[in-house]
């Protein structure tokens, strides 16, 4: 208490008093403290989206209730479609995105799952797409609370997947994320982890329309429809390339997922440029693909996403006071997979530490897995250790964290270069 | 032989008959109009056209004394089912047509 | 960092005075401020918690508050079944709203009691939902008198972000009058 009264008396000499009326500044922009889900519904407002079709399921559903509040006001000049489900949403964004419109939509948990089909249609259809996951645990058994199995089991889609750790970057990465998908035609799913960062209220600056609207310029559709020059869209399409009707060789099917991978592969330089680019207009950059936490001199790595990745950072503080040179790296974006800047990251290190908050059921955690392979072409790969923690919203505390690094060091000590995942209190 | 030249990142095509392929040479039999017996031709005015309506292909126009195309007809036969006038038959393959 | 916990039970605003609690702080100079309900099912009547972090820098916490520096209770029944007093810190302040004084509380362990009758105030200041008096925001000013952590200033200001102006001058004068007949 005493040092807390001593850092509020530091805050009351600083330059910091203001009108009562005065709302507080940063940038161009207005600071708001919000959840993560007022966030992400504030960029998509400021993004302009035209079309909004969600359906709501906690820990998702203020975000569909904040937008729907924003059409009602007029603040956002939106079609709202109310859909008796979220496959039924996904179906509407999917349509609206074809013929020319931005769209957005939200869900979690069993809401994903339910979309499943669509959601591999709007990959294969290429379409930008945004859509945050409030990630949340699956059922059965039932549990609204947060791990990341939701957006994680979907990830094989042919979706761009980013997680965010904390309400700006939702904020940041919403406005991003339309500005990757347009210009790499693939949807974008924004994850950020339920409860932990949709219910908890943070300082987020919100920039003014005008400087969004000059990072991102009106969508332009790949293909314009025109009812006087009529298209069959992904229709039906074999095996083979064939010859269409005016006598040019068109994609067969695996063409077509060629290109898909592809532009999932270039995803990467996109998603670095678009984070630069935001940096250029907002002054702030989240990473790219990957981003680290003392990480420079590390030789122990906690590699995590989302909200996990600041109770990693709080475990690298209290290892660094114990000897341990301990970094994070956080994976910013899952698919495409940083391979290469996990590489370039983890040369140092003799130890990656990976925390999922869901599991490859019958192997181990995602991230660990993809990790691991992706390690196989580095001639300089640490000895990588998974950690499972926090499904069904089980606490994780940053002191546990550490307690898990320490324990992946003894087992590295005696020789070992991996282990089976370690679950992280687990009562069982 | 690549497909890049057709510049499309997802599947499209412009419809138009045939946008499927020549999808005739999967008939087994073929539908057969009798014009004498087809509702249209003795009225000698637009009428019925169910035979138009029913075809999944589109492959029989909307005209009095409408034959069928033969290039895309798959050989369905639900032009015979709905005719309410019996004047279509389907005529196997192996035959000579009438 | 400053860790603060608030037991009310479901429907006595708890969560929503966390969250004002932040934006007061963050007027107030804190540059890391989160607030976050206890997750799970929410229902009217039941105990619950409600959590703010106050921080010179962005808060890297997430997980639920296990050793407060605060501890507000709402409704003073709640000190025997809802365990307000676990993990607190040694000197922490535990905040009351009671018409007791701090030592008719019967409360002994390492830490400081205030106590306000914030009921009496929400009922003097006319703050009445739905016939009960709110007590949520009036023990904002408690907090203020208390832990010095904000001022009325700062607590006037997040109101008027919370509420429309009408209701943030009945809340605000409820939360004045509680600051004041605060006792610590």
């Amino acid at each position: 208490m005493i040092t807390e009264k001593k850092q509020r008396q530091g805050a009351k000499t600083s330059p910091k008093s203001r009108a009562k009326d005065e709302k507080p500044q940063s940038g161009n922009g207005r600071v708001a403290i919000i959840t993560g889900n007022e966030a992400a519904a504030h960029a998509a407002r400021l993004c302009r989206v035209q079309v909004v079709a969600a359906y709501p399921i906690t820990p998702q559903s203020a975000v569909v209730e904040n937008l729907s509040k924003f059409v009602e006001s007029g603040e956002l000049k939106a079609e709202f479609v109310t859909v008796e489900s979220e496959h039924s949403a996904l179906a509407v964004c999917i349509a609206a995105s074809t013929v020319g419109a931005r769209v957005f939509t939200a869900t979690s948990a069993n809401g994903l799952a339910y979309m499943c089909e669509q959601i591999h249609w709007a990959a294969g259809a290429r379409l930008p797409i945004v859509m945050c996951c409030v990630n949340r645990a699956m059922a059965a058994p039932w549990n609204v609370l947060n791990d990341q199995q939701d957006s994680m089991s979907q990830r094989d889609a042919g979706w761009i997947q980013i997680h965010c750790r904390n309400n700006q970057e939702i904020f940041d990465t919403v406005v991003q994320a339309f500005k990757i998908a347009e210009r790499v035609h693939v949807p974008v799913m924004v994850c950020y982890d339920g409860f932990l960062l949709s219910h908890t209220v943070m300082p987020v600056c919100l920039p003014r329309q005008e400087d969004v609207d000059r990072f991102l310029p009106p969508y332009t559709p790949h293909t314009l429809l025109d009812p006087a020059d009529p298209r069959n869209l992904n229709q039906v399409t074999l095996a083979d390339p064939r010859v269409n009707s005016e006598g040019v060789l068109c994609h067969g099917y695996m063409e077509l997922r060629y290109l898909h991978q592809e532009a999932l592969v270039g995803a990467r330089e996109a998603i670095v440029a678009v984070d630069r680019e935001f940096d250029q207009c907002f002054g702030r950059r989240w990473g790219g693909m990957v981003w680290g936490y003392r990480d420079e001199d590390a030789d122990v790595c906690l590699v995590a996403a989302g909200s996990l990745t600041m109770e990693a950072s709080t475990a690298v503080d209290m290892l660094r006071a114990e000897g341990i040179a301990a970094g994070v790296v956080g994976v910013r974006a899952y698919r495409p997979f940083p391979v290469e800047e996990l590489i370039a990251a983890l040369k140092k290190a003799r130890l990656a530490v990976v925390f999922d908050k869901s599991l490859s059921y019958g192997y181990e955690g995602p991230i660990c897995a993809d990790l691991k392979a992706a390690l196989f072409q580095s001639e300089a790969a640490p000895a990588v250790f998974g950690c499972i923690a926090g499904l069904g919203g089980r606490d994780v505390k940053a002191r546990q964290l550490a307690d898990a690094v320490r324990n992946a060091l003894k087992q590295y000590d005696n020789g070992q270069r991996t282990a089976p995942p370690a679950w992280i209190d687990c009562r069982i | 032989m690549g497909t890049r030249d057709c510049k499309h990142e997802s599947a499209m095509a412009t419809p138009c008959s045939g946008e499927a392929g020549i999808t005739g040479d999967w008939r087994s039999a073929r539908p057969v109009v009798d014009q004498s017996k087809c509702l249209a031709v003795k009225a000698g005015r637009p009428a019925c056209f169910q035979c138009w309506a029913f075809c999944p292909e589109g492959v029989i126009k909307k005209e009095v004394g409408s034959e069928v195309d033969l290039t895309y007809c798959k050989g369905c036969g639900i032009c015979v089912e709905v005719c309410p006038a019996d004047a279509i038959t389907m005529v196997p393959e192996t035959e000579e047509s009438a | 960092m400053c860790e603060i916990r608030w037991h009310g039970r479901g429907g006595q605003g708890a969560v929503s005075s966390a969250k004002i609690l932040a934006t007061a702080a963050y007027l107030a100079g804190f540059s890391g401020v989160t607030s976050a309900p206890s997750f799970g099912a929410e229902r009217r009547g039941a105990p619950v918690t409600a959590s703010t972090r106050l921080a010179s820098e962005p808060i890297r916490v997430f997980s639920q508050v296990e050793t407060p520096d605060v501890v507000v209770v709402l409704d003073d029944s709640l000190l025997k079944s809802a365990n307000a007093t676990a993990g607190m810190k040694p000197g922490a302040w535990l905040i009351i709203n009671s018409r007791l004084d701090p030592g008719e509380i019967g409360l002994n362990g390492d830490f400081q009691i205030a106590t306000a009758d914030a009921t009496g105030a929400a009922e003097e200041a006319g703050l009445i939902v739905q016939g009960a008096p709110m007590v949520n925001t009036p023990m904002l000013g408690a907090i203020a008198r208390a832990t010095g952590l904000v001022s009325l200033d700062e607590v006037r200001a997040a109101l008027e972000e919370a509420f429309p102006a009408k209701h943030a001058r009945r809340n605000f004068e409820a939360a004045r009058l509680t600051y004041e007949r605060t006792k610590c």
